[in-house]
């Protein structure tokens, strides 16, 4: 047959092919059903062990997702503000974060005065917090530079702008291999906040909350931002109707270049709490790239709740996978991260906060 | 509809085709096996990504990983040692259990995704890449960080660079070929529709997912193909060779070459292959001094003049080279007027 006409087939066929919506539903009722039971009752031969009998594990588990939630928070509301305003997915924003990173580190070791083996103790706080500060400014700045030279008049050509910023990336990894090399570094946590508590018989190291609580800020004072000023709203207009946005005479370019700036700021804050956290290398900026586009890929593009929902599943998913499957199988947790992704995008095809294209 | 005319290009691409059966004749071996064959293999790799992006509007970062996924296929069915399954059968079962892999595979990433359109379908099959890129390397059951080593071609193929090269050109003349084909049958109209405009083909009574899935299933197919050529002209695999770089440097080829011509994955993967190898020798290269010399020409800054070319591609001409020498014969012939393009088209289609 030549040509294409409508089948009776075809018209049973009208719905996605994926999924239908109440099967994905039932699957991942039956799934989130089946892992709860096998957390509480059966994990044995796992590194945690079953809830029941280890409720410490179970508790640091719980903390160490929603404390590394709060890290991929930072960095991916960065991401999914530039993307919900402007429509610009940032592929850079790895190379943002890396370059903070490094950054932050050379001035850490400026102020602390010692170049190698820099101990807690020697940190203050002001040698944490202004290394922070300057690193993701500096970032801001080059962010707000790129926006500005290379983004602005092409607005509106998605594929166009991600394949610029992926060029920046490129280049900004290669130039970064070659000013801070190929070992891995880390910034020092300020000694206040390095300590250790009890919690169930566990210990629990406080620089993780810490970091908890600065997204905790960071995600407070975004919300105010959004929510009560009137650049807030402003941002929020232009997500739902840019055009109508400049034809009220609103200076959309300023937006967006303030709007740019904070979303890197942002992704050099999480740059820098990452060197903190776990340390950074060349092929950390992917890494990260990676994390933020998984976290707003499930909580929805643009939308600072589903960053916050995203951050949050993804870090669990996070935690508990490894401390949960059966020892000498934890290398299978990757699969889960897909298989989250895979059951929110079979439900939800533009995330759980997402709008419909 | 007529079948349309032979055209300039027509004549161009044959051209290029007799040059490259005849250039083992008069190309030196290391030419033929290092600069020849990898532009056939990468250009092949990315003519699925050209094919998705000109023909479905779907700018695929996956077609690496399932280049990949192929050679770890192919690895962990023929080895006999090293890490992997190390069953150690016969080459071609391997080559028929890889393409059978990662057919499935794209099968299953395409339904995932086929609701998926523009730029969420970009991020999407990038976290696949990444995904997959971690997948190889945590699960030591097929691979490990590692890698895999001695996975030995057939041995049709097995120390003749000349025959692997002649089976990239006729794989790829092959993809070409089907690729155009399927443009103008009317699964591939219908796929154009529906990148053009989806919902307008859905009310027509197209099944947009099932075309787009079609789409990729046989885009991921023929990037497999690819990815067993790579893993018997290399003989070893590792997650590294999937991570994220090698993944953005297919599509950069892709865009360097035009992401709207499939002719460009080939001239792109040829752009991309020889900058790789040659930087280093173009001549009064050495006279530049300085911040230049140490920071972008230098030999192992490879990826910074790619950044730059791609940086410089996509502000001036986001048709890549193949546009531009389209727009200079154009500007010499006299010009037929604008046409809409089908990089326009590919474009067009993740504008919001």
């Amino acid at each position: 047959m030549s040509a294409p006409a409508v089948t009776e087939g075809e018209l049973r066929f009208r719905r996605p092919l994926v999924v239908p919506g109440r099967l994905a539903r039932a699957v991942l009722g039956a799934v989130l059903g089946l892992a709860g039971l096998w957390v509480l009752f059966l994990a044995r031969g796992t590194s945690a062990g079953p809830a029941v009998t280890e409720p410490g594990e179970f508790l640091v588990t719980v903390l160490d997702g929603v404390t590394f939630a709060g890290l991929l928070f930072v960095i991916a509301s960065g991401f999914t503000l530039v993307f919900g305003l402007m429509r610009t997915v940032n592929m850079a924003h790895g190379g943002f974060f890396l370059l903070a990173a490094y950054l932050a580190i050379e001035i850490q070791k400026d102020m602390v005065g010692k170049s190698r083996n820099i101990e807690a103790d020697e940190v203050s706080i002001a040698a944490w917090i202004l290394p922070l500060l300057v690193a993701s400014g500096i970032v801001a700045l080059l962010g707000v530079a790129a926006q500005q030279l290379l983004l602005r008049w092409n607005q509106g050509e998605d594929l166009r702008q991600a394949i610029i910023t992926v060029a920046l990336a490129v280049i900004l990894a290669d130039q970064m291999l070659a000013e801070f090399g190929g070992l891995a570094q880390r910034a020092v946590w300020p000694g206040a906040v390095v300590h250790f508590f009890e919690v169930l018989g566990q210990r629990y190291a406080t620089s993780r909350l810490f970091m908890l609580s600065i997204a905790l800020v960071v995600g407070g004072l975004l919300w105010l931002w959004l929510n009560r000023t009137r650049m807030g709203m402003v941002i929020r207009a232009g997500v739902d109707d840019q055009e109508m946005v400049r034809v009220l005479g609103i200076n959309v370019t300023l937006v967006f270049g303030v709007t740019f700036f904070v979303g890197s700021f942002l992704a050099g804050m999480g740059g820098v709490m990452g060197a903190s956290f776990s340390g950074v290398a060349p092929g950390t900026d992917g890494q990260w790239l990676l994390n933020s586009l998984i976290v707003v890929i499930i909580g929805g593009l643009g939308s600072l709740k589903g960053a916050v929902a995203g951050s949050l599943l993804y870090g669990m998913v996070i935690a508990f996978s490894p401390a949960y499957l059966p020892s000498g199988y934890t290398f299978y947790s990757i699969i889960f991260t897909f298989a989250v992704l895979a059951l929110v995008l079979a439900v939800r095809p533009t995330g759980l906060y997402g709008r419909p294209e | 509809m007529s079948r349309p005319r032979p055209s300039i290009r027509d004549a161009v691409v044959v051209l290029t085709l007799a040059l490259l059966v005849l250039l083992p004749l008069f190309g030196s071996d290391f030419f033929i096996d290092f600069v020849m064959t990898r532009t056939m293999m990468l250009g092949l790799a990315a003519s699925t990504l050209v094919f998705l992006a000109a023909y479905g509007g779907m700018v695929s970062l996956a077609q690496w990983l399932l280049f990949g996924m192929a050679g770890f296929a192919v690895g962990n069915v023929v080895a006999e040692s090293g890490r992997g399954l190390r069953l150690g059968w016969n080459p071609w079962l391997g080559v028929v259990i890889a393409l059978v892999v990662v057919t499935l595979a794209s099968l299953l990433l395409g339904a995932l995704s086929s609701r998926t359109t523009g730029i969420y379908f970009l991020m999407l099959t990038l976290t696949y890449a990444v995904i997959g890129f971690f997948f190889f390397g945590q699960v030591t059951t097929f691979s490990g960080f590692g890698g895999m080593t001695g996975i030995d071609p057939p041995g049709l193929f097995s120390s003749a660079p000349k025959r692997l090269y002649y089976a990239g050109v006729v794989l790829s003349a092959l993809a070409y070929v089907a690729f155009r084909a399927i443009g103008r049958t009317p699964f591939g109209l219908a796929l154009q529709g529906v990148r053009d405009d989806p919902i307008r083909m859905a009310s027509l009574g197209f099944n947009v997912p099932v075309h787009r899935i079609l789409a990729f299933t046989l885009a991921g197919f023929v990037a497999g193909v690819a990815g067993i050529l790579n893993i018997w002209w290399n003989g070893q695999i590792d997650p590294t060779s999937i991570s994220i770089g090698p993944t953005l440097d297919l599509l950069i080829i892709a865009v360097i070459g035009g992401i709207g011509y499939l002719e460009g994955a080939w001239l792109g993967a040829f752009v991309f292959v020889s900058a790789n190898i040659y930087l280093r020798d173009i001549p009064l290269i050495d006279r530049i001094g300085g911040v230049i010399e140490e920071r972008v020409l230098a030999g192992e800054r490879f990826n910074t003049v790619i950044g730059i070319l791609l940086l410089v591609i996509m502000l001036a001409s986001p048709e890549g080279l193949t546009g531009l020498l389209l727009r200079i014969r154009d500007a010499v012939g006299g010009g037929r007027g604008p046409q809409r393009s089908s990089t326009t088209a590919a474009l067009d289609a993740t504008r919001s």
